[in-house]
């Protein structure tokens, strides 16, 4: 009796503690600073500690160079001219092959896509295993550090964080669909917002998210299209606790799909079947009905349409810009060093990187709001997409890639291996000497 | 959860691996992580598809040769020790290596010797060690795609024929091959340095 009492009592004072000092605030979006004081220490043991020094890798000197810009072969950039330059000058030789293999084989060593889609290396460790790549060398008392890590997130911040996301996601579907009992009137919107920022910000307080937001003058409008780069499905949990957007996506099965139900009894989100998706036209059209009121919450969309590692921006789809409307892109940028937000959805199902994410410190990020553009005269949806793309990797510190990030799972076009096929025949044919021949 | 730390000691065969191929231990490493990164879905091997997935390697006009050369004798898996016996073809020569090598070992893989070989297989296609007109014109086609006709490409790949071919029998063999190129630095057009 008295074993099941006492974990009784034990339960009910750990569930009035997790009400009273984290779900009443988040409701009033008030901060007891609890997790401000919890930042502040995982700082100063990961950033600061003489420790980790001793875990430092052989590149560290390299790696000051910049994240993202290590490179692991010595790469010669010059043009196919210089390149295929042989003994004789510009005409075609058999030693013309060497150059295109030597570029396949650096393609196979090393090449800028592949990379995004595996999470960054860090400078230093931040004691967690799974980014300890490079890191050989492992001191005990690192590793003393290291278990006390492993005691404080798998049995004091783990269950604290599902006990919260468990009550986030039950008071959000149950919140919705009390509100969408509602008919459609103002004071049904006003509790809609106040369901999912609360329901949000419990959510996110469920990942010990610490999110900075910059520039809020330049939030999302009623009637306009939000756009930002894409690192994880967590995006659209920060980007919502800020303001309320409109959803666009495939309708899911599961509880995905339960949450989806849910929130489009409270609020007109925009959701497809997978036939629909296929049909860009009813896409655009649809959303194109969205905007035109331009009393809807602003639209949600990740033109990248896949998951990137937040190194870099990849190509944005135009369709999201073929819409019309005002643009506001906005960056997000984590901050790798207190956990890894990117999903490798070829690596990890949901359920596993969830877990993953709840297990690390902490997800740290910080989001730009940047000035709205809209298309200007005789731009097309392609080249407003890059302008939009270049504004948001400059603005997040992230390096432009011209591919598309659908690589990862299909072949690249034909239209770019006929460019350096091109290019090469310029060389050969035009260059006057195959004239001389035909003399 | 599991460590990811590859050791060296996780890269099976490790010391027959760097005397065969002569790269060090921690290009062997490096080596090894891009070859993970590149088996997608963890099957331990790599399949053309994981090559051909790789969007700088697509566009390349002879990606499907470079692809081929992995992938000799029609077999359809690439382990580590085959993608690295390639990839040492594009080790950079090191000239003391070169001046203290044992004349009694084989050659290193990154010989001026097995570069030539190699660029000669992305060339003879049914290896019979002999680079025909048809074979030729057939790479040429690769490189230059549409952009050029029949009849230039023709002359073209006589021209480079008739230059080679020294005992008239209208292809280049290998030491042909290996003959009009002797004054070529092959050593740096066909080399990749792995940054420690």
């Amino acid at each position: 009796m008295d074993g099941t009492e006492l974990a009784g009592q034990i339960l009910y004072t750990w569930l009035t503690l997790v009400f009273g000092l984290i779900l009443l605030p988040s409701a009033f979006g008030v901060s007891l600073g609890i997790s401000e004081i919890y930042m502040k220490i995982l700082v100063k043991t990961l950033e600061v500690s003489p420790w980790s020094d001793a875990a430092l890798p052989p590149r560290s000197a390299l790696a000051g160079a910049g994240r993202g810009t290590r490179g692991i072969i010595q790469r010669d950039e010059s043009p196919m001219e210089k390149g295929l330059s042989g003994l004789r000058g510009r005409d075609f030789e058999l030693s013309d092959v060497f150059y295109f293999s030597k570029k396949g084989l650096e393609a196979i060593v090393e090449d800028e896509v592949t990379q995004r889609f595996s999470s960054e290396e860090l400078v230093s460790w931040n004691l967690l295993t799974r980014t300890n790549v490079n890191f050989q060398y492992v001191s005990p008392r690192l590793t003393a550090v290291w278990v006390l890590g492993v005691i404080v997130r798998y049995c004091v911040l783990l269950p604290l964080r599902l006990t919260l996301a468990f009550i986030g996601i039950s008071l959000f579907v149950i919140g919705t669909t009390l509100v969408g009992q509602l008919p459609r009137n103002r004071l049904k919107n006003l509790l809609s917002e106040l369901v999912h920022l609360t329901c949000c910000r419990i959510c996110v307080r469920a990942l010990s998210g610490t999110i900075h937001y910059h520039n809020r003058q330049y939030r999302p409008q009623k009637g306009g299209i939000c756009v930002a780069n894409h690192t994880s499905p967590i995006d659209v949990l920060i980007l919502t606790t800020d303001g309320c957007y409109t959803m666009v996506g495939q309708v899911h099965g599961g509880l995905m799909g339960i949450i989806q139900r849910a929130m489009v009894k409270a609020c007109p989100h925009v959701w497809f079947e997978r036939s629909e998706m296929k049909d860009r036209h009813l896409v655009i059209k649809r959303l194109k009905e969205h905007i035109a009121h331009k009393k809807e919450l602003p639209i949600l969309i990740f033109p990248e349409g896949t998951c990137i590692n937040n190194t870099s921006v990849m190509m944005f789809k135009k369709g999201s810009f073929e819409i019309g409307g005002t643009i506001h892109p906005v960056a997000i940028k984590y901050n790798p060093q207190f956990g890894d937000a990117f999903w490798n959805s070829s690596k990890y199902n949901i359920v596993s990187y969830l877990l993953r994410v709840m297990t690390s410190w902490a997800i740290v990020c910080d989001v730009w709001y940047m000035p709205p553009m809209t298309r200007e005269e005789g731009e097309d949806a392609v080249q407003f997409a890059n302008r939009v793309k270049s504004a948001i990797a400059v603005q997040g510190g992230l390096t432009e890639l011209p591919w598309d990030g659908g690589l990862k799972r299909a072949k690249v076009k034909d239209a770019f291996k006929e460019e350096q096929q091109k290019n090469y025949s310029k060389m050969i044919v035009g260059n006057g000497s195959l004239k001389s021949e035909l003399d | 959860m599991g460590s990811r730390s590859s050791h060296a000691a996780r890269i099976p065969d490790v010391d027959s691996l760097r005397r065969e191929t002569g790269f060090s231990q921690a290009s062997l490493r490096r080596l090894y992580d891009r070859f993970q990164a590149l088996d997608r879905t963890g099957k331990g091997y790599l399949s053309r598809l994981d090559l051909q997935q790789i969007g700088a390697l697509a566009v390349n006009p002879l990606g499907d040769r470079i692809i081929d050369s992995f992938f000799p004798d029609g077999s359809l898996r690439l382990d580590f020790p085959g993608f690295v016996r390639v990839l040492a073809h594009f080790r950079p020569v090191d000239e003391e290596e070169e001046g203290n090598r044992d004349p009694k070992e084989p050659e290193p893989l990154n010989s001026r010797m097995n570069k030539l070989r190699f660029a000669f297989q992305l060339y003879d296609l049914d290896r019979d060690g002999k680079i025909s007109r048809h074979e030729m014109l057939q790479a040429l086609r690769l490189m230059v795609g549409v952009q050029v006709t029949e009849e230039q490409l023709e002359s073209i790949a006589d021209r480079t024929v008739q230059e080679a071919d020294e005992d008239g029998d209208g292809a280049v063999s290998f030491l042909e091959f290996a003959k009009s190129l002797e004054k070529m630095n092959i050593e740096q057009k066909m080399s990749i340095r792995i940054l420690k």
